[in-house]
């Protein structure tokens, strides 16, 4: 392997550990409107993700940042070439950031609705678009080359091409998963009525979530994967989100949590291994953009392995100790009354 | 316009704005962490309850920072996706270090820092915030290296066959002069603000509570007895708040003299044409001006006030030695850069270059200069004058007092700002210095329409956040330190409810 393949792959895993970990607060976000009865019932459903959001969100920075100093030329290609969808992107994470914070800082109704609906757009918008995005980049975007410089011209052509069939079901998928997913962590993470909603609001969603991920894990695999090995990872996709649907309604929501994870997690590996060997896959395959092309010096490589070596064991062991210490289930009885600047 | 105007300003924008709460979160999250950690130290409740108070201010400008600094992430490959292939073996591995050693430390120990009170014990509780104060004030040593990158490129070669800048010496870039003189004069800069706003909220309430002080009653009368109380109840914590704020900016302020002296002679050194714009001066001089007017091409002096010797002295430590102006400077770099521009990016380019020259603009480069120091010393004086005024048990009074403390956090803030705009504007017309001339670096597939749509949503969604931002802001510091603040305690109950829940 060489340096840019590794750092391929550290991308590739960056992305995964931000669909996983966002993922499901991405989910408890869409779910703020449906499961979300009373004001109790969305604060403890907030009050869930709380600690933890703005930490798994830096997965998706860390994965920006890396792909600017691993492979320039991929990060300036796309996030020109997707200006704007990225755009919207941008402006889901700003007004549901500042939500998270803000939303309990004033005790009226109005500003916490206000809130809320930033909130259920940041949490819908983000993946929505990220999941077109990710099924274009297996499916292959409209790229040209030019000796060593490859560019998605800002056309309104090109941008309306990003809105195909496959890409649709892709950004579509990513939203049921990560609802189901989202569900599921609300039952993990909650007792009592809640706790029931989310477990039966699991069960349904968890059916659309079966059907979406076995039809686009599959489309994936059979229209642009890398043959037998595409296909296992479709399966194991599949398995997963069943495993997590059956585990869901035997109550046993640690195990559909699980599910969730490795199905999440498979479904986005798919998506790279169908990129590979290139970081942006062309229309014209003639023009894509390879993982070599597009690399740093090894140089640069180098020091970054070293740098991420020492430090992305330290980062996961406090990210790990935060969900141990905020390990609790929570339920609507212990959420104290709204004080403003109690907290 | 075309697209390199309306991205350079949509950078300009979202970049100040973006700054107007960095430095507050830089220095304010250290100034929490004194405050938590006296309280752990003395057990004294008045510590905790500003930690409390000053805790929530932070967050409120925490949470702008924080998702306004996702578009700065961003912006290069959409906007200056050129820039960012040129430059990206070295601008990017900051970047990505930044975000793996700093945004994760950050974020994740802010997150057990506001949930953690009664879920961990009180010393592990205050090594988070510690933790939240390094990883802040570590994404700046990376963001400030990166940004020295543009200001003075080191460590690099070029590679004609890739057309970029490729590194070569990564320590260089760490230990880049421009670097290690911006550091440290930000992080002052950074504490001057934060502390600003410190001194500023505490004396504001410090006038407000004398304003309404209790007549010292009869031991007998209950009530009133009960009022003093109360009035000295906030009066001692916020006394101290108001000192300790304001002889910290005093320092802060003497730190940022030092460090900007400092800072001086390395672009004197490095970007001599920055500090020459800085200057208004078009030959070589050794004075330093005091005001300078030219004329509307701002290329001609019409009026102004010298002082022989000092900048030499400024920038070379005599007062004999001229300081190239403009006008020597453009000759010289029409002679060097120009054929390098030409080799590297072709006539066009080379040609605009002979023909508009390598100044900044001189009159925005000369007043943000100025105002940057005057708003810095304004602080100063108002942070002197708070000290002489609350000397011994006095309390402030008097109608200008308020406005005193309206405008204490507010200039060294809009300081920092212009400061910003005067680095970044006194580069131009380079991106990287010397290297990639700022025209060369825009993104060449986004239209001139999409990047002015996306200036108007950014300009749109962060005024109204901004409108939020100052109403809560000034909600919370009127509603001033918790009455009583319980004693955190380790819940192991499952039952027990929630002290701390969104």
């Amino acid at each position: 392997m060489t340096l840019a393949e590794i750092w391929f792959l550290a991308i590739a895993i960056l992305w995964v550990g931000f669909f996983i970990l966002e993922g499901f607060d991405f989910g408890v976000g869409m779910l703020l409107p449906i499961l979300g009865n009373t004001e109790k019932d969305r604060r403890v459903m907030i009050n869930t993700i709380g600690p933890v959001w703005d930490g798994n969100e830096v997965w998706l920075l860390t994965a920006g940042g890396a792909m600017f100093a691993a492979f320039p030329e991929w990060y300036a290609t796309i996030f020109s070439g997707l200006y704007v969808p990225l755009l919207l992107v941008l402006l889901g994470l700003i007004v549901r950031g500042v939500s998270f914070e803000y939303r309990h800082k004033r005790d009226m109704d109005s500003w916490r609705s206000l809130f809320d609906r930033f909130i259920i757009f940041g949490s819908f918008v983000v993946p929505l678009v990220l999941g077109v995005g990710f099924a274009n980049f297996v499916r292959g975007l409209p790229i040209t080359r030019n000796e060593n410089n490859w560019i998605m011209e800002g056309t309104f052509a090109n941008f309306i091409g990003l809105f195909n069939p496959f890409a649709l079901l892709g950004g579509v998928t990513f939203i049921a998963l990560f609802v189901f997913h989202g569900a599921i962590f609300i039952s993990l993470k909650t007792r009592g009525e809640i706790h029931e909603r989310s477990r039966a609001l699991a069960a349904k969603v968890g059916i659309a979530a079966v059907v979406l991920v076995a039809a686009f894990t599959l489309w994936t695999a059979l229209a642009y994967g890398k043959g037998a090995l595409s296909l296992v990872i479709a399966l194991v996709s599949i398995a997963g989100v069943a495993f997590a649907w059956f585990m869901n309604s035997k109550d046993r929501e640690g195990w559909a949590f699980i599910g969730t994870v490795v199905s999440i997690l498979t479904m986005v590996s798919g998506i790279f291994v169908g990129m590979v060997p290139n970081v942006v896959k062309a229309l014209d395959p003639a023009q894509s953009l390879s993982i070599a092309d597009a690399a740093s010096t090894s140089y640069t490589l180098t020091i970054m392995t070293v740098a991420t070596a020492i430090f992305l064991p330290l980062v996961l062991g406090y990210q790990a100790w935060t969900f141990w210490v905020f390990r609790k289930r929570i339920s609507a009885e212990q959420i104290p009354a709204a004080v403003e600047g109690a907290h | 316009m075309n697209a390199e105007t309306i991205a350079r300003w949509q950078f300009g924008v979202t970049t100040v704005y973006h700054f107007l709460f960095v430095p507050i979160t830089l220095a304010l999250s250290w100034l929490v962490a004194i405050l938590q950690t006296l309280w752990v130290r003395t057990g004294n409740q008045n510590y905790l309850r500003l930690t409390k108070f000053y805790g929530k201010l932070f967050l409120i400008n925490f949470a702008m920072g924080l998702v306004t600094g996702i578009v700065q992430e961003f912006q290069f490959g959409m906007n200056w996706s050129e820039y960012s292939r040129f430059v990206g073996d070295i601008f990017g591995a900051p970047l990505a270090l930044e975000a793996l050693l700093a945004f994760f430390m950050e974020s994740t120990f802010l997150g057990l820092w506001i949930f953690g009170w009664d879920r961990l014990n009180k010393k592990i509780h205050l090594l988070t915030i510690w933790m939240v104060a390094i990883g802040t004030n570590l994404s700046a040593v990376f963001i400030l290296a990166a940004n020295a990158f543009m200001q003075n490129p080191v460590g690099y070669e070029y590679n004609p066959v890739t057309h970029r800048a490729e590194l070569t010496d990564f320590v260089a870039v760490l230990t880049n002069k421009v670097f290690l003189a911006t550091y440290p004069h930000q992080m002052a800069a950074a504490w001057l603000v934060a502390a600003s706003f410190m001194a500023a909220v505490s004396g504001w309430h410090l006038w407000r509570l004398n304003k309404s002080r209790p007549a010292r009653a009869d031991i007998n009368d209950v009530d009133a007895t009960q009022r003093v109380a109360d009035h000295d109840h906030d009066v001692i914590p916020h006394r101290f708040a108001a000192k300790f704020g304001a002889v910290v900016l005093i320092l802060a302020g003497m730190g940022v003299m030092l460090t900007g002296d400092f800072q001086a002679k390395a672009m004197y050194e490095k970007q001599p044409m920055k500090m020459a714009a800085a200057e208004g001066a078009f030959e070589s001089t050794t004075d330093f001006s005091i005001l300078t007017i030219g004329n509307r091409e701002a290329n001609e002096e019409i009026f102004a006030i010298h002082l022989p010797g000092l900048l030499s002295f400024l920038s070379y430590g005599n007062f004999t030695t001229p300081v190239p102006g403009i006008r020597p400077l453009e000759a010289e770099y029409q002679q060097t850069l120009t054929p390098k521009m030409r080799e590297m990016y072709g006539d066009e380019v080379a040609d605009h270059f002979a023909e508009a020259g390598y100044h900044p603009n001189i009159i925005v480069t000369y007043w943000t200069f100025r105002i940057m120091i005057t708003l810095g010393m304004v602080a100063m004086a108002i942070g002197a004058w708070m000290l002489w005024t609350l000397r011994g048990e006095r309390l402030p009074r008097g109608k200008l007092w308020p406005w005193l403390m309206v405008a204490l956090p507010l200039a060294p803030l809009f300081g920092n700002s212009f400061g910003w705009i005067f680095t970044e504007m006194g580069r131009q017309p380079w991106l990287v210095f010397g290297l990639m001339p700022t025209q060369t670096g825009v993104s060449p597939g986004v239209t001139a329409g999409t990047v002015l749509a996306s200036l108007i949503g950014f300009t749109v969604v962060y005024g109204v956040l901004a409108v939020i931002e100052v109403k809560l802001m000034l909600h919370y510091i009127k509603l001033g330190l918790p009455k009583h603040v319980e004693e955190p305690k380790v819940i192991e109950d499952d039952d027990a409810p929630l002290t701390f829940a969104y």
